[in-house]
């Protein structure tokens, strides 16, 4: 439950940002950087003198935006490759198990890597490498759903009543191979967002002016001798971003199916 | 048993060749090479010479046959970052200290994981487990560059009991490992305790209780195997991960291993260095599963390689 309401917190901030950041993220004032926390900046200021708080909120906004998008690409990608190699079997199935085979080989992360030094940064290329990963898991889940789920008798009685492969997924299949792919969804979320902010610490993510807590958290080693906070309030957001999501995906995983996971 | 080893071997050495071909092929489908004039002015002589040097100006499937023919006698080429060694002597110099790394992390986390998970579940609602379970959620939500920046925060700048980097001495090896060890040790823990919790609700451990077993002989003798035995394919593929995933602990206490060449060699398109990387990962990965997936069948004996699981 308290997952439920951070997260609801930190929605709010994503979609709200323009409103609450008291400035917007890009504004700076050289002559104030590196400043503690004080009334006028509740964060403190970075290094080129903008305003921590407002970086932050927007930072938020950019680690959902790409933890939901990358769910959505992966989901996009994932489904239908799973749901047809679980179907029809046969040479499709065959090409996809290898393929799946193939891509679980790759370390997801340092792919991840990979794609980003040759994409170049970048919000967008970002949520494509990391996409990239995440798909995998989600096909190879769809597919084992879908074996597990075709002979049953349903579907027997729609294929015998003439309908259509696409039909059956759609209408028969997927609702009832749901509740996984949900639990997958709502974990998926926070290991996107570790994977952004891991990719901005490491320099190949998301670049200036637009935030990314992970690059607040790689620029302030530099500085955290001397001023610590720029470390600790970033570090600070990406660890609740990451527990809340968690403990929302864990508690829609015991309403959802208590019985296959067991924790 | 012998026919399934070669079987899954030879879709291993499948896996890697797509692997190779894969990577080669995005690296050189990408605009940017590794002797550009951003990266370095040269006169357009010296940089024919040099593309001509490491064969780079031959056409690429002529280019990969002649990669794949030297890995074959296990010459990796010269990285073009640190033209002065080979890649082979690279990876061997640098290497072993992400390995090192990595196998004490696995030690620490594992044993301890084990004996926290076990504690906990045989304490089940008690503040030991509450403790162990909390704790675990956090090691695994929470990512390992942020935890390590709170430690050096904490006890390097604000204590300064311990160096903020390095890879020489016992000190400063402590923080790295400390950090590193968390998460894989959370799950070792979380996984430890479910399946401890399962066995204990076992009809065997009933009947044992029943014969009037002592619960200590109880754990020891029987749940313990049994609970243990599920943990081997989850855990297993853990080690490549942690072999291979310490980059940001790499890159937060600037311990000199592998992990920053896999994306420095990206970077600056060192072919030969991302091909090693990516291949070197691949292997790992390969192997360590195939190794889990026997032992897992050596281990349980209601495990049939080809079969279905009885359970």
């Amino acid at each position: 439950m308290t997952g439920l309401v951070i997260v609801a917190i930190f929605l709010m901030c994503a979609v709200f940002a323009n409103f609450i950041a008291p400035q917007p993220y890009y504004k700076s004032n050289l002559a104030d950087n590196l400043q503690g926390p004080s009334a006028h900046h509740l964060f403190g200021t970075d290094p080129v003198g903008r305003d921590l708080l407002s970086r932050i909120i927007y930072g938020i906004r950019t680690s959902l935006l790409v933890g939901f998008s990358v769910q959505i690409f992966a989901f996009a990608v994932g489904i239908p490759l799973g749901a047809l190699a679980g179907l029809r079997g046969g040479w499709i199935d065959f090409v996809v198990t290898r393929l799946l085979e193939v891509m679980t080989a790759f370390p997801s992360f340092l792919f991840a890597i990979f794609l980003m030094t040759i994409l170049g940064n970048g919000l967008f290329n970002v949520i494509l490498a990391i996409g990239m990963t995440s798909w995998i898991d989600v096909a190879r889940l769809t597919r084992g759903q879908i074996i597990s789920l075709r002979e049953r008798e349903f579907i027997m009685a729609a294929r015998s009543y003439g309908a259509k492969d696409r039909r059956i997924i759609l209408r028969h299949l997927l609702p009832h191979a749901l509740p996984p792919l949900i639990i997958m969804l709502a974990i998926g979320i926070p290991n996107a967002i570790f994977a952004e902010a891991g990719l901005s610490f490491l320099g190949v993510g998301i670049n200036d002016p637009l935030p990314s807590l992970g690059k607040m958290v790689g620029d302030s080693l530099s500085y955290i001798s001397q001023y610590w906070y720029l470390g600790i309030f970033p570090t600070v957001t990406i660890a609740l971003a990451m527990l809340s999501f968690n403990f929302m995906g864990d508690g829609l995983r015991d309403a959802l199916d208590p019985t296959m996971y067991n924790q | 048993m012998a026919r399934y080893i070669l079987g899954r071997i030879a879709g291993l050495i499948f896996t890697l060749l797509m692997v190779s071909v894969i990577t080669f092929a995005i690296m050189h489908a990408v605009p940017g090479g590794p002797f550009d004039e951003t990266k370095q002015p040269l006169p357009p002589a010296a940089k024919a010479n040099i593309l001509r040097k490491y064969g780079l100006d031959k056409p690429l499937p002529v280019q990969y046959a002649r990669y794949m023919w030297a890995a074959l006698h296990f010459d990796f080429g010269t990285p073009f970052q640190s033209p002065t060694e080979t890649v082979t002597g690279l990876i061997a110099r640098v290497w072993p200290v992400t390995l090192s790394l990595a196998g004490i992390v696995i030690l620490l986390s594992y044993t301890l994981g084990l004996l926290l998970g076990i504690v906990a579940a045989i304490n089940q609602n008690t503040w030991i487990d509450q403790a162990v379970t909390g704790l675990s959620t956090l090691g695994i939500a929470v990512p390992n560059f942020v935890v390590g920046v709170w430690l050096i925060l904490i006890f390097s700048v604000k204590l300064h009991w311990l160096p903020t980097g390095g890879w020489g001495n016992f000190r400063e090896l402590i923080m790295p490992v400390l950090v590193y060890s968390l998460s894989p040790m959370a799950l070792v823990a979380r996984y430890t305790r479910v399946n401890m919790l399962e066995s204990l609700r076992a009809d065997y451990v009933r009947t044992a209780r029943a014969k009037g077993l002592g619960e200590r002989t109880i754990i020891v003798r029987h749940v313990l195997k049994n609970a243990l035995i599920p943990l081997i394919t989850v855990l297993g593929p853990q080690i490549p991960n942690i072999a291979t995933g310490s980059i940001f602990i790499e890159a937060v206490f600037r311990v000199p291993g592998l992990g920053r060449y896999f994306y420095s060699s990206a970077t600056n398109r060192d072919y030969p260095m991302i091909m090693a990387t990516m291949l070197l990962a691949a292997v790992l990965w390969g192997t360590t599963y195939l190794l889990s997936d026997i032992l897992y069948t050596l281990v349980d004996p209601r495990v049939r390689l080809t079969g279905k699981k009885n359970q």
